[in-house]
């Protein structure tokens, strides 16, 4: 009996064993970053886009109002293809925008806005992407509503008009 | 005289390059354990996309302000998640991992101690 109990056992522990890993390779293999958390805005100090001028985060999020911040390009072409939602969600919902302009050359992000409009309340930039780290951000496009100073939600890439439906249920 | 003014130049320079190697060093040992997010299966130190590169700024930035290797990794846990380290912790997602070749160890050993040891 007792020469029976560790096969046994040892069949037991393999199973275990090769479930775990059996399920393992059914899981996606893609990182999906976890995209409904909250989490509290990161404080940092910035230019602003058209005056140059040094500004703190403090005053662009204020306390008790919506934002999207917007991550942009003038060199992302997703960007082009989302920047008519962005123009809509400014145009019928006074839904705060706020533009970080990313790893931009000043004079293509300029006529970038000309070109399309310009749906941002406030731009600051990001000329090296360390800001962009700072709020966790992958790449451009990227969004972030942001509500008391929080991140409710973020979305990465371009929106489409089934995140804008669905970002126009959630500041309602 | 020319000879003070080298040996001057060495002793000044010298510890300053030893300086930058030991936080090149540092820096390199960080980058090589942080996942590159967007560019996967590449480590930041490898890749040379834009979002690693701001990643290398930030974790010299960080090295500058006096922050230790662990504070780093912390830092950059909390704004991506466990995933973004290739040299993950032990916790509650991780354990089998970490447990597993302790466990197979352990049951490898018995086997072969029951097996052939007792058996003498």
């Amino acid at each position: 009996m007792k020469n029976k109990i560790l096969p046994f056992s040892v069949i037991i522990i393999f199973g275990i064993i090769f479930f775990i890993f059996y399920k393992g390779l059914e899981d996606s293999k893609i990182y999906t970053p976890d995209v409904n958390t909250k989490k509290e805005i990161p404080v940092f100090n910035t230019k602003e886009f058209f005056s140059g001028e040094n500004v703190k985060s403090s005053r662009i999020f204020e306390v008790d109002k919506v934002y999207l911040l917007n991550i942009w390009s003038s060199w992302c072409v997703p960007c082009r293809q989302e920047h008519p939602l962005l123009m809509n969600l400014n145009f019928e919902n006074k839904l705060n925008i706020i533009g970080m302009n990313y790893k931009d050359n000043l004079k293509n992000a300029e006529n970038f806005l000309k070109e399309l409009g310009n749906p941002y309340k406030e731009i600051f930039i990001d000329l090296d992407g360390t800001i962009a780290i700072e709020w966790g951000a992958y790449g451009v496009p990227e969004s972030f509503l942001i509500y008391n100073n929080e991140i409710i939600k973020k979305y990465i890439g371009p929106l489409n008009q089934e995140l804008v439906d669905e970002i126009n249920l959630l500041i309602k | 005289m020319k000879f003070l003014k080298f040996f001057l130049i060495v002793i000044i320079l010298f510890p300053l390059s030893s300086i930058n190697a030991e936080e090149n060093d540092k820096r390199n040992k960080i980058t090589k354990n942080l996942r590159c997010l967007i560019c996967q299966g590449q480590s930041v130190y490898d890749s040379d996309s834009e979002f690693a590169n701001s990643l290398k700024i930030v974790v010299d930035k960080k090295l500058q302000e006096g922050l230790s290797e662990d504070q780093i990794y912390e830092y950059f846990k909390t704004k991506y998640g466990e995933w973004i380290l290739y040299d993950p912790g032990l916790n509650k997602n991780t354990y089998i991992l970490w447990l597993l070749p302790i466990l197979i160890f352990l049951i490898g050993g018995a086997i072969i101690y029951k097996s052939f040891i007792v058996k003498k």
